[in-house]
């Protein structure tokens, strides 16, 4: 660089590790992690390497992959939301007390569906449109579903609906005679979804042209308004399937579920690998992510002698490491 | 100033803080229409006593946190972190007495508040590392503790609600010197605040900061000091918030003291003008926010909701106040835009020129000179892309 | 520079473009005035004029960003008033503009065809994508991998992909804007090249430029624009550089040669006063190269070069913006270390940023609070500059500078560049430096201002100010200078005295220039331009 190509590009991507393209180096870093914890947990617990103890993995946190699916789009277009714990309550709330009333299950889980899908358009709206930080829009977005709980009720409602119930109870045997739930299956398939969408579609891929650069991507003709209203729309729509997987694993709606969630949605995000300045992630990382957290979960449930709140420090930590990571890439690279 | 010779109605209208104070009116007349004693304040053994009282001590908290937040988010920055800061505050202190060797003696109380306040500050300048030194953006960086900040709590406390009695201790919550002390103590510092930025060159200093950093640093500034400095300030602020809450029902709560604070405390920043975007900021406004919100608070708990639902008419508030200032909404309302074409801007050298032409009309009406933001940034938006051809 | 062959016959047929009686009306100024342009098929063709004169503006009525208060524009003789940019895409009006408007993190193919790319059974078709890029790619001579990481390449390729996205939609119109603002001149010479490749296909270019010697080597008509009237359409060959100069900027040429008296009385008699600042062997790895340099007392040292020459980097580490890694500096005489801008404005160096907006004004502040900025930093938070005083310097520096609104709360992002630009130089001169950097001071601001600014920087010379002064434009640096310093591939390579003309420095550029090495990427297919 001394005397010919100055260096003005910029990369966002990461540096170069030879036979990986810097751009999923995270995602792998995130998937040794996971392995190492894996591997630890085997080491020191018995009855820990087994495929149950993988499969509860999914089934403890299929509805926190559906919302990190969500979440992964949302930061893709280099926006957040911080609606989506608050929608997951909204949701199993609204179910419970939808349920109770006697309406069917169909007509809940439609209804369900497009509040939170609702939810998300406006949003998208108001912050495309009125172009108020994404921030403080899903931030009032957040105050008024979980208002909207109490709205309902303020105590716990229980679900006694013989669909729910059975969706809850249900399971599947794999070879080898690991059992999952239904809702891991939904998980699976909505992450599958999610990868053809941002991967096969110009849908997707406008998502990540949004993050690469806005200004770029509406000067390039691309349909910017719509595709970012589309994310929180998405977002919206997976935090009330996530909401509804969730009201499946507690069998109530309540106001107070899932405070915090959408916390752990965006560290999963984070830990797999997805910038939060946008443009650069994959979901099979924010899958990642997911795992990386209910295996910490996992290690501190076997330790036994270790509090809940570990999980918390633990994320947490993680949290702070990938972050300084990425900075530290990025940075190396501008 | 050339505000100085416009009318006060001028002045109101272009005022930042026209909408929060009118609507600051609007709740307090709407209180005192449905329940004539609400205005009502009477002194009864050395205390005053009323519903505007209540407002004010329980708002104590919020409006300590704002003001800190105030600062953080003139740098352009935000804290996500304060409401755990809050928290562990609490949790340290009561562990801390419960475990000296006589809980009920000022001193233990001292030493609680001191160890308390000191692991704020730390905390404090944690963040500010985060975010100064290794240049992580605000929001991720103080989500880190935002995350992990409630777990430290649990684990001070155990996982337990750690009671104490200790009268010294009550005093900063709960007690009162003719007014509530925990709100003296927050206007305290608020006009502390207020009196250190404004008489001072360091207001200018951390708007300079927010507004450009780059050019604030190629003028001399130190930048990264102000933001560390911002973090911790912030933090304390938390610390003491924390600990009025606490104080006030002689508890440590973990799990849920100054839960959602840090929401309340941006709201109530931006309600009172401040822009998310940094740069300038008001304190006065950060006041009135503060009180916007708890009354609120206090509307729905005598209108006999349940309080939780408080938070629809917070969103609501919110996306009012928010929908008011976008700078497009500001816009429309203020000029015509391009026929056809609302959503454009002027070019960067129609929009000099018309400022030459022009200088008078826009500063008049707006004293506060950053109301009609969306011109500045037209001007603005060509020339800073042009950098990235640069470096 | 040197000529390259010209199309022997002027470009003829209809109009592709013509716009007539355009009046684009802001609130308060008229920036275009009943302008007529057409633009003929197969044809490049300059629009020119100063910053101000109406070029974006225009553009931007033609691309449907802005509507017209008034006129029409046909496009292959229909009427048309495209939506935006998006729109007038899809009629085959493309624009590349001056920053490279992609999306980095995205691949070279997906750059070109996003939006565009060929599907199958409703999925994006990878392989047919990759081809197709690699085919339009390979027409305009580009052998980069489609796959790769857009990031992955220099600005220049950047920029040639961005005309690749322009040509795919099979544009008729490409409006190219200041595009090579950030090229050196190899990479120019490759624009060219696929430049005059589209318009031997028929394609109508529309070309904006700052650079004259490149409008004359590459467009075959010309459109002056002058404070948003039409001035003249001509054929470049009919209009002498002298000509269109004084058609971009009028009358006011006058006030130019009045700074060239001024610089020439101020004479060059410095070599006795004593040095302000002397940098040996200072540099920056991948930033400049180890430089030596003495600024005396009362001298203006120009830095002349091209763009990425070094020139904003070595006036970088000269103020402690950046931080070097060898060398060292001696100001009056006494050994500093300018490791921040702190250190440096504590030494008495200012520097005024070439990015007005990005590093120097604060655009939500007032006057008054831009103006002592330095000066309080300097002070420190605890001493606040008293009132009084702080309303003295404010009053005398927007009169000595005619700043204007002489209104000392009025916002700064509201100013004129030109009265923002003299903000930042009282900003800096409250502080009595005694050495003075100013980095494109003149850049994008009309005529009248920059006369202003280049007169008080002779004046300040002669008062006994150092002045380093960096300008894109060289007679503006051979004018003023009393020693130019010439810049070229990051390095310093030649030292001239005031006798230096023009011709003398680029001489040196081009010069200097042959010995190059060979550039990354486009040296292979790069054709020689110089001969």
């Amino acid at each position: 660089m001394t005397t010919t190509t100055p260096a003005r590009h910029r990369v966002p991507g990461l540096s170069k590790v030879p036979g990986i393209p810097g751009r999923v180096l995270p995602v792998v870093a995130t998937f040794v992690l996971f392995v190492l914890l894996f591997g630890v947990g085997s080491v020191r617990y018995e009855g820990f390497t087994s495929g149950q103890v993988f499969a509860n993995l999914f089934i403890d946190n299929a509805f926190l992959i559906v919302l990190a699916v969500g979440m992964t789009f949302v930061i893709l277009t280099g926006g957040i939301d911080l609606s989506v714990g608050a929608v997951v309550a909204l949701s199993t709330m609204l179910a419970a007390a939808t349920l109770r009333a006697g309406i069917p299950a169909p007509l809940v889980i439609l209804l369900v569906l497009a509040v939170g899908t609702g939810l998300g358009v406006l949003m998208g709206l108001v912050i495309h449109h009125f172009e108020i930080q994404p921030f403080i829009v899903t931030l009032a977005g957040m105050f008024l579903a979980r208002g909207l709980c109490f709205v309902i009720g303020v105590e716990s409602i229980s679900i006694k609906d013989p669909f729910f119930r059975a969706l809850a109870t249900g399971t599947i045997e794999l070879p080898g005679g690991v059992v999952i739930t239904w809702s891991v299956v939904i998980a699976l398939v909505i992450v599958a979804a999610a990868v053809w969408v941002l991967h096969r579609t110009r849908f997707g891929r406008t998502v990540y042209a949004i993050g690469g650069s806005e200004s770029s991507a509406t000067l390039m003709g691309l349909p910017v308004a719509r595709v970012k209203v589309a994310a929180y729309a998405i977002s919206g729509l997976c935090a009330a399937v996530a909401g509804l997987l969730f009201s499946v694993y507690m069998l109530s709606g309540y106001g107070l579920h899932a405070v915090g969630m959408e916390l752990d949605a965006i560290a999963s995000v984070v830990i797999g690998g997805t910038l939060l300045s946008g443009g650069v992630g994959f979901v099979l990382g924010s899958l990642l992510g997911v795992l990386v957290l209910g295996v910490i979960q996992t290690l501190i449930s076997f330790q036994g002698t270790l509090s809940s709140w570990w999980t918390k420090i633990a994320i947490g930590t993680l949290l702070l490491l990938f972050i300084v990571m990425q900075r530290l890439f990025t940075r190396r690279a501008s | 100033m050339s505000a100085a010779t416009a009318t006060f109605a001028q002045r109101m209208r272009g005022s930042r803080l026209l909408w929060p104070v009118v609507a600051l009116v609007a709740l307090l007349l709407a209180n005192a229409a449905r329940n004539p004693g609400f205005l009502s304040v009477r002194l009864q053994d050395g205390h005053l006593y009323g519903s505007l009282v209540d407002i004010l001590k329980n708002g104590a908290p919020t409006l300590l946190i704002a003001l800190g937040m105030t600062l953080v988010i003139a740098t352009r920055g935000i804290d996500l972190s304060v409401g755990a800061v809050a928290a562990i505050a609490g949790a340290v202190a009561c562990t801390t007495i419960v475990g000296s060797s006589d809980p009920t003696s000022p001193a233990a109380a001292v030493t609680g508040i001191g160890v308390a306040l000191a692991l704020c500050l730390v905390l404090g300048l944690w963040n500010g590392f985060l975010v100064s030194l290794l240049g992580i953006q605000p929001i991720i960086a103080t989500l880190v503790l935002m995350t992990a900040g409630r777990g430290i709590a649990m684990l001070v406390t155990d996982g337990q609600i750690i009671t104490v009695r200790n009268d010294f201790f009550r005093e900063i919550g709960a007690g009162f010197l003719l007014f509530p002390i925990s709100i003296l103590i927050a206007l305290a510092a608020l006009v502390a605040v207020a009196l250190v930025t404004r008489r001072t060159a360091l207001g200018l200093l951390i708007e300079s900061v927010g507004i450009n950093p780059e050019a604030s640093r190629l003028a001399g500034l130190r930048s990264r000091t102000i933001i560390w400095t911002v973090y911790v300030f912030a933090a304390v602020c938390a610390g003491v918030a924390g600990l009025m809450i606490s104080s006030n029902v002689s508890a440590a709560d973990a799990n849920n003291a100054g839960l959602w604070i840090e929401m309340d405390a941006i709201l109530a920043v931006v309600i009172g003008g401040s822009s998310l975007a940094g740069g300038r900021y008001s304190l006065s406004g950060t006041l009135v926010g503060a009180l916007i919100i708890q009354t609120l608070t206090t509307t729905v708990y005598s209108m006999g909701i349940a309080p939780e639902v408080t938070l629809v008419f917070k969103a609501l508030v919110v996306i009012a106040v928010c929908l008011l200032q976008a700078p497009k909404m500001r816009a429309r309302f203020a000029r015509r835009r391009p026929a056809g074409h609302p959503a454009t801007q002027p070019s960067a050298d129609a929009d000099s020129l018309a400022a030459q032409q022009d200088p008078a009309d826009h500063d008049a009406a707006e004293p506060d000179g950053v109301a009609d933001r969306p011109v500045a940034d037209a001007v603005d938006a060509p020339d800073t892309k042009q950098k990235v051809t640069q470096s | 520079m040197t000529d390259t062959p010209r199309p022997t016959t002027a470009p003829t047929g209809d109009p592709v473009v013509a716009m007539r009686g355009i009046t684009m009306e802001f609130p308060g100024v008229t920036a275009l005035a009943d302008v007529d342009f057409r633009l003929l098929p197969g044809e490049v063709h300059a629009l020119m004029g100063e910053n101000g004169a109406g070029k974006s503006t225009l553009i931007k009525v033609l691309t449907g960003v802005y509507t017209a208060t008034s006129g029409t524009t046909e496009l292959r003789g229909e009427r048309v008033a495209f939506a935006g940019p998006a729109a007038a895409q899809e009629a085959g009006v493309s624009t590349v503009y001056q920053e490279v408007n992609l999306c980095p993190n995205l691949s070279v193919a997906e750059n070109i065809l996003l939006g565009r790319e060929p599907r199958r059974f409703g999925a994006i078709d990878l392989p047919g994508t990759r081809a197709r890029a690699a085919e339009l790619l390979g027409r305009m001579g580009l052998t980069i991998d489609p796959a790769s990481t857009l990031a992955e390449h220099p600005i220049a390729i950047q920029q040639l992909v961005a005309i690749a996205r322009a040509v795919a939609v099979d544009a008729q119109v490409l409006i190219l804007d200041e595009p090579t603002s950030s090229l050196d001149q190899d990479e120019v010479a490759e624009l060219f090249r696929i430049m005059r490749h589209l318009r031997d296909q028929g394609v109508a270019i529309l070309f904006v430029s700052h650079f004259l010697e490149q409008v004359y080597e590459i467009a075959d008509r010309m459109t002056v624009l002058r404070n948003g009237r039409l001035v003249g359409e001509h054929l470049t060959r009919d209009l002498s550089r002298l000509q269109l100069v004084s058609a971009m900027i009028g009358r006011e040429l006058g006030v130019l040669e009045e700074v060239e008296r001024l610089a020439e009385d101020a004479g060059s008699g410095t070599s006795g006063a004593p040095p302000v600042l002397e940098a040996s062997g200072l540099g920056r790895r991948g930033s400049i190269a180890p430089f030596d340099l003495t600024i005396r007392s009362g001298e203006v040292v120009g830095l002349a070069g091209l763009l990425g020459s070094g020139r904003t980097e070595l006036a970088r580490l000269l103020f402690g913006a950046d931080r070097a890694d060898s060398g060292s500096v001696r100001v009056g005489g006494k050994d500093v270390s300018l490791r921040t801008p702190r250190a440096a404005i504590a030494s008495g160096i200012a520097f005024c940023s070439e990015d007005r907006k990005g590093e120097g004004i604060l655009a939500d502040l007032s006057i008054r609070d831009n103006l002592v900025l330095a000066m309080q930093a300097a002070r420190g938070w605890a001493r606040p500059i008293p009132r009084r005083t702080k309303d003295e310097l404010v009053a005398r520096w927007i009169e000595t500078l005619d700043i204007r609104p002489a209104d000392p709360d009025a916002i700064v992002g509201r100013l004129s560049g030109g009265n923002q630009q003299k903000v930042l130089l009282a900003r800096w001169l409250v502080t009595n430096p005694r050495l003075l950097i100013l980095d494109e001071p003149t850049r994008g601001i009309d005529i009248g201002a920059k006369a202003q600014i280049q007169k008080l920087v002779a004046q300040l010379a002669a008062e006994g100010m150092a002045v380093v002064y960096i300008s894109a434009e060289l007679e503006e640096v051979a004018r003023l200078s009393h020693r130019v310093i010439v810049l070229k591939d990051r390095a310093k390579v030649a030292e001239l005295d005031a006798s230096a003309t023009v011709d003398d420095i680029m001489g040196l550029i081009a010069e200097t220039d042959a010995t190059a090495a060979p550039r990354v990427g486009t040296a292979a297919r790069t054709e020689q331009v110089a001969s």
